[in-house]
């Protein structure tokens, strides 16, 4: 296993497309430059389930501008049958906000205003899209994402302690909302199809296209340079890919822009499911878990499975003698539900270390304390030693840093004003994904090394880590090195989720440096070039690896009016070698900042009567503004992780979202004495 | 969106009529809310008549010492106006609450005081709605209702208002001065919005034609504030805000001027309050009296009952709070 030299790896370098992204000059998808576009809005389902009676496409059709109505009557039809991309193929609606239709049109004015004069009679089926604890139709999936087995236990899970807290959590449907809303530009030149896409992953998106469409791979360009956000959201093709590659179809030649709408993203490109948690914990007077049970129920779509992994993290962050996790999916007429950022542990880890923090009031014992006296020595999920168990040195590094050992321990006992202030303490895990499958291309030109590879940068910054990774790798200085990534045309690379992607894109781009030296030595001749596959895992089924960390945060709550504020989150993380600690920083106080925001603000609110989210805009689907996001600190312990690859990392997208709710939970439980277990905590919540 | 003709007149008279002689025409300023609609389909005017160029944007001190407030001044401008500063204190206040630095850049004064309710119904056309199309029923009485109306709303609509800055102007009462076919007119601004009753489609007073072409501020009212209760420390809509006057002397209520956002069809005006407290002892449990007095006849909902002692907590809160520093500065 080599070990790098680590000289740009480690420097804060600034993001090398960030001047162009300030300036406005990056071209995102709908940004590329394409002659004289078309444009596609799509007409969607006002009915949660039945079918089409009846399309009128007359009016629209006849309006100037408009060059085709599509439906399910006249859409080209579609090779294989991937149920969440089968748009336009059948009359049968499966979730309000289904594509029925879709308009193509000289502009996007036209196209909207068009789509707006479809008319389409339906027959209306009743529909459920309510989740409940005791759903009729709950069943067991085969595993949960992606491939975890869907029910664990060991010792007798319903054993009697002599400290227990048994309490039912939910936490509700959330959306993504990245900043860029999903867009493609679909192009058809000589039997080859590019698309202009904002993707977590270019290859991962033509994969699933291709059969779709009944294509060869070969004959689809997707292409990807700059994505403003995702959160998993763009971590597969969706709906609107298909609708704009059927309108192409049909565009004779010319290119088709869609975008969708905030509105439209409420239906289309996923969602966080809502969860029904029952967690039970069982300790000793000491705080020793002799019982740890969660089990979870969330929903699905009918049309797609979709089993968020909700209570894994709890299989490997504490032991116990009696345990059982297990997960149960009510099958529900709602668009797929998909990846949102930390998708399982997120939901998981907030009931879980609010469990923790009501067991530590229970047995009388610091939070901190109680975890320290729950440390396995082996990962409890696969008895595995770990690579490198930390969540100690977290909780110990952020209680001083935070200064914890100041705070009462009496929960309502400090007041400023009419506010009550209160300090949480949560654990963070987030297993570190490693993923094969991806190709990198070394070729000395011009005196600089290319670097390709079919990567993403999601706008995480990766197009500079990754460089200083192939840097270092192949000795040379940060400039000589010149990455391309984002484009089909690059050799195969892996999505972006999964906080895997700088750690397998960087071995196999170290692999690709080793090899280039092996074969090409210090003083390659120009055009010099060679590639590498991603190297096998080198934790090798040895060491379970996994990062860990500690969040804190001081919560004010108003008690006059039940308003929280949030002015400190501190987090401490185990994550390995940091590549890049400006991106790195980022990307934690990004995910911490998505934690308050699941803890104070974000929600979905589906009204059951329509089958539909009804606050589908920024205004109403709140999510953290500037005003609430004041002193949050993200730092990491000096590490390197060997196991985890040659960066040394193990990946940090999704661990600042782990965890962080609880924290302000439980510091909102310590302000004002008031345990809430359902997220957000909104204002109304605590107005007595 | 559906295709509309857009005229820019070069003075109010050609802008009233111009709306006038078509009843499918629309004044545009700010855009702030109407644009949205248009995109959504919620309005559909044949005409827009941007009024955003006419003189209507000064900030002037009349010789009877009101502040006159175009109709077209900026609600950035107004809330860091001087003469508002000091004189209206609440105003400033509650314009600086509301919305994001973007919109209080472009939205105007008159456009301001008709936006319309964020009610989600509302804003989406496959839903029904009778402010949209009456006669259609109402969405959000049976369905997500949290930020709606828990005063003098009907079983045709729930609808809440949206303004913070309308919600000041009643506290300090503002009067809306109109221009019509037929000539001005003034209306008090605790008149100028309506309650929903059978007609929930209408919320203000105007009628077809008729344009905002100032507010004037009378008096002044130094000890005031406005304080706004809201999901996120910004960019969202009051839950129950409190615009509030206060003056008090020798421990009794001299003077005092309420109103409360978030929790009406229009900005609402806490007469009844105000009537218990003036004249009386400036005591929390005076304040309180008069919160629940207020709220009476507060009729909510399952899902925003939570209002009500909210409102009640908040309107005594912040009486306290002004009377406190009214003692202090004693």
């Amino acid at each position: 296993m080599t070990e790098l030299d680590p000289r740009a790896i480690g420097a804060p370098l600034e993001r090398t497309d960030g001047r162009a992204k300030v300036t406005g000059t990056a071209a995102y998808a709908f940004e590329q430059p394409v002659a004289d576009p078309l444009y596609v809005h799509p007409v969607q389902s006002t009915i949660a389930r039945g079918r089409i009676r009846h399309v009128d496409t007359d009016t629209a059709a006849d309006l100037e501008g408009v060059v085709a109505v599509l439906t399910h009557l006249n859409a080209p039809g579609l090779a294989e049958h991937d149920p969440e991309l089968h748009v336009l193929q059948s009359p049968e609606i499966a979730f309000r906000g289904q594509p029925v239709a879709a308009v193509l049109a000289e502009t996007p004015e036209i196209a909207r205003h068009a789509a707006g004069l479809v008319r389409v009679d339906y027959e209306q089926e009743e529909h459920d899209v309510v989740l409940r604890a005791d759903h009729p139709q709950l069943y067991a999936p085969e595993v949960v994402n992606p491939s975890f087995p869907t029910d664990t236990a060991e010792g007798d899970p319903e054993a009697s302690a002599e400290v227990e807290v048994d309490h039912e959590y939910s936490t509700p449907m959330e959306h993504n909302n990245p900043m860029e809303p999903h867009a493609t530009v679909a192009v058809w030149a000589g039997g080859h199809l590019t698309l202009h896409d904002s993707t977590q992953g270019v290859h991962k998106a033509r994969s699933r296209l291709a059969p779709v469409l009944g294509l060869p791979e070969e004959r689809i360009r997707v292409v990807s340079p700059h994505v403003g956000g995702g959160f998993g959201s763009k971590g597969t093709a969706h709906a609107h890919n298909v609708l704009a590659a059927l309108a192409a179809r049909v565009a004779g030649g010319r290119a088709v822009k869609l975008a969708l709408t905030r509105q439209q993203m409420f239906d289309l490109v996923g969602h966080r499911t809502p969860t029904i948690q029952r967690v039970r914990l069982g300790a000793d007077r000491d705080g020793r878990l002799s019982v740890v049970v969660h089990d979870v129920v969330e929903h699905t779509s009918k049309v797609q499975e979709f089993a968020e992994q909700t209570a894994v993290s709890t299989r490997t962050v504490y032991a116990a003698p009696n345990r059982r996790t297990s997960h149960r999916l009510a099958p529900l007429d709602v668009p797929v539900p998909f990846w949102m950022r930390a998708p399982g542990e997120a939901p998981g880890m907030f009931a879980t270390e609010v469990a923790m923090d009501e067991l530590a009031e229970a047995c009388g014992l610091d939070p901190i304390e109680l975890r320290l006296r729950n440390e396995p020595a082996t990962d409890p999920s696969s008895g595995l030693p770990y690579s490198a168990r930390n969540l100690a040195e977290c909780l110990r590094a952020g209680a001083v840093r935070f200064g914890w050992e100041e705070r009462d321990p009496r929960p309502a006992s400090r007041w400023d004003g009419d506010w009550l202030v209160g300090l949480g303490v949560a654990a963070a895990t987030y297993p570190r994904y490693y993923s094969p499958g991806s190709v990198a291309v070394i070729r000395f030109q011009g005196g600089r090394y290319l670097v390709r590879i079919g990567a993403a940068d999601i706008g995480t910054g990766t197009r500079t880590a990754l460089a200083q990774i192939a840097a270092d790798a192949l000795g040379c200085g940060f400039r000589d090195v010149l990455l391309e990534l984002g484009d089909t045309d690059l050799p195969t690379a892996t999505v972006e989720g999964g906080s895997s992607g700088l750690a397998s894109w960087g071995a196999t781009v170290v692999a690709a440096a080793e090899r280039f030296r092996a074969e090409f030595g210090d003083d390659p001749a120009d055009g010099a070039e060679t590639s590498a596959e991603t190297p096998e895992d080198p934790a090798g089924g040895t060491v379970a690896t996994h990062s860990f960390g500690a969040h804190f945060a001081e919560a004010r709550v108003n008690a006059l009016t039940g308003e929280v504020r949030v002015p400190r989150m501190l987090g401490v993380f185990s994550v390995g070698r940091v590549v890049n600690p400006r991106t790195a920083r980022s990307q934690l106080i990004g995910g911490m900042v998505m934690g308050l925001s699941a803890a104070l603000h974000e929600h979905s609110v589906l009204d059951p009567r329509f089958g539909h989210v009804v606050n589908r805009d920024f205004a109403q689907y709140h999510v953290a503004a500037h005003a609430d996001v004041a002193d949050v600190e993200a730092f990491w312990l000096d590490e390197h992780d060997p196991h985890a690859g040659p960066s040394g990392g193990r990946g940090i997208g999704e661990i600042g979202i782990v965890g962080s709710p609880a924290a302000i939970a439980n510091a909102v439980h310590h302000a004002t004495g008031v345990r809430i277990r359902d997220l957000p905590i909104t204002p109304d919540v605590l107005i007595r | 969106m559906i295709p509309f003709d857009y005229e820019r007149p070069a003075d109010v008279a050609s802008a009233v009529a111009a709306v006038r002689r078509n009843p499918n025409a629309m004044f545009l300023a700010g855009g702030t809310n109407l644009v949205d609609h248009l995109k959504l389909g919620v309005a559909g005017p044949e005409l827009l008549v941007d009024v955003s160029g006419l003189p209507l944007d000064e900030v002037a001190e009349q010789p009877d010492g009101r502040l006159r407030v175009g109709a077209a001044v900026r609600n950035s401008d107004l809330a860091a106006h001087p003469l508002v500063r000091r004189r209206f204190p609440v105003l400033a206040e509650a314009l600086l609450a509301g919305a994001s630095g973007q919109l209080r850049n472009a939205a105007t004064t008159g456009g301001n005081l008709l936006q319309r309710t964020r009610c989600p119904y509302f804003q989406d056309i496959s839903t029904p709605c009778n402010k949209r199309s009456p006669g259609a029923g109402c969405s959000a009485i049976g369905g997500h209702h949290r930020d709606m109306a828990v005063l003098g709303s009907s079983e045709h609509c729930v609808a809440a208002h949206p303004s913070d800055m309308a919600v000041a102007m009643s506290a300090l009462d503002a009067v809306v001065r109109i221009q019509g076919m037929e000539g001005e007119r003034s209306v008090e601004l605790p008149e100028f919005h309506r309650l929903p009753g059978d007609e929930p489609h209408r919320d203000t007073v105007l009628q077809h034609g008729e344009l905002i072409t100032a507010v004037d501020l009378p008096g002044s009212a130094p000890r005031s504030t406005y304080r706004k209760v809201r999901d996120r420390a910004s960019f969202a809509f009051a839950l129950v805000s409190v615009a509030a006057v206060l003056e008090v002397e020798d421990g009794a209520v001299r003077e005092v001027r309420l109103a409360l956002g978030g929790v009406a069809h229009k900005p609402w005006r806490a007469t009844r309050a105000e009537e218990v407290l003036r004249g009386g002892p400036a005591e929390e449990s005076a304040f309180r009296a008069a919160a629940e007095e207020e709220l009476a006849d507060a009729r909510p909902l399952a899902g925003n009952a939570f209002k009500v002692p909210l409102a009640r907590k908040l309107i005594t809160g912040v009486l306290r709070d002004l009377a406190d520093q009214a003692g202090e500065e004693r």
